[in-house]
């Protein structure tokens, strides 16, 4: 009798997870490897516009960015609803761009100055006022390439 | 005495601390996305003499505070901003400074329109109050404009130099692309035409 007792009560066996950290690990190793940390804390909202005509930045480090839109909600009271530029971790006036570009060429080495690029990377909200005043200094500075950063997409998506 | 081994570590919490890290890097990767649209800004000196240029040469596009895109005195809607831009630049309806006809434009050889790629200009005017999507759009037409016949030019002088379906945006790729095994020189020389023959000649005014 017993020996044909049947088997219910549906007992599964348990999943061998002994193979769970080697995936884990996979990823986690993946996910070290792919990050970048973010040089800058972003103090400003920045969504960029959408563009498909683009080219890809090279070599990353010759890049110097130049943040602008308006700032974040924690800092709102303090420095108004107005956009503004942020370089590296602080905002900054529009005169402060030429001190900047100086900066960023002093820690390069000198066969490399040419190849700098000025990356805008422009909240979509933002006017062009500003955007034209950095155009400006950077034009004074001898900066000219110039790269309005933004996102593979089509332009239909700004609005 | 025997010798005793020694009690094996417990890694059943090695998943955990695993997925702590993974967590961790998840959330703090930001896939870089570093590409745009680039240009390369006049320099600050500026030419004394008067460059004389005529009015048909130059397209005008106003882009105005309310982002308003009025090109050549008349409204136009963005989407059709790029067929306006193809139109003009490849109207070829005289000659350029050398005298010589435009044999490989399409247009219409309206003798009220650009004479030649080379003397073809694009003036971009934005008031101060115009949004940075808007200008970007713009922008991102007019070059565009630029990249379709280049485009176009490159799949027909492509095949003579031996770069048979190749688009003058792939030709640029190849000859970034340290792997491409073509020949380099060769691909230069027909980049550097294709950029002679249309060249990018944009200038910006903001008001």
């Amino acid at each position: 009798m017993s020996k044909f007792k049947k088997k219910k009560g549906g007992d599964l066996p348990a999943v061998n997870t002994a193979s769970l950290p080697d995936i884990v690990f996979m990823l986690l190793f993946f996910f070290m490897v792919a990050t970048v940390m973010r040089e800058d804390t972003l103090m400003i909202e920045n969504r960029l516009p959408s563009a498909d005509q683009i080219e890809k930045l090279e070599k990353k480090n010759l890049v110097m960015y130049i943040y602008v839109g308006k700032p974040s909600s924690s800092y709102k009271a303090k420095y108004g609803d107005e956009a503004r530029i942020q370089l590296n971790d602080k905002f900054a006036q529009v005169s402060e761009i030429q001190a900047f570009i100086a900066a960023e060429r002093a820690s390069k080495r000198e066969e490399e100055i040419p190849y700098l690029t000025t990356s805008l990377r422009v909240d979509k909200e933002a006017n062009m006022g500003i955007v034209g005043d950095i155009k400006q200094e950077l034009r004074k500075a001898n900066a000219l390439k110039l790269n309005y950063t933004t996102t593979q997409g089509d332009v239909s998506n700004n609005n | 005495m025997a010798k005793r081994s020694a009690p094996e570590v417990n890694a059943g919490s090695m998943a955990d601390i695993a997925f702590l890290l993974l967590i961790f890097f998840l959330v703090t990767t930001t896939m870089e996305k570093d590409s745009g649209i680039s240009r390369k800004l006049p320099p600050m000196e500026e030419s004394e003499e008067d460059v004389v240029i005529k009015q048909k040469n130059i397209f005008t596009v106003l882009l105005n505070g309310k982002d308003q895109l009025l090109v050549e005195d008349e409204l136009m809607e963005l989407k059709d901003l790029r067929a306006a831009a193809v139109e003009f630049l490849d109207n070829g309806g005289g000659e350029n400074a050398d005298g010589q006809k435009c044999d490989y434009c399409k247009g219409k050889r309206d003798t009220n329109s650009s004479d030649h790629p080379d003397k073809a200009i694009i003036s971009l005017a934005n008031n101060r109050e115009t949004s940075y999507k808007a200008y970007i759009s713009v922008q991102n037409e007019l070059v565009g404009a630029y990249n379709e016949l280049r485009n176009r030019r490159a799949l027909e002088i492509g095949p003579q130099q031996g770069f048979r379906d190749m688009n003058f945006i792939e030709m640029q790729k190849n000859y970034k692309d340290v792997n491409w095994p073509g020949n380099r020189k060769k691909l230069e020389e027909v980049i550097d035409q294709i950029k002679k023959e249309y060249p990018q000649k944009l200038s910006e005014v903001l008001e």
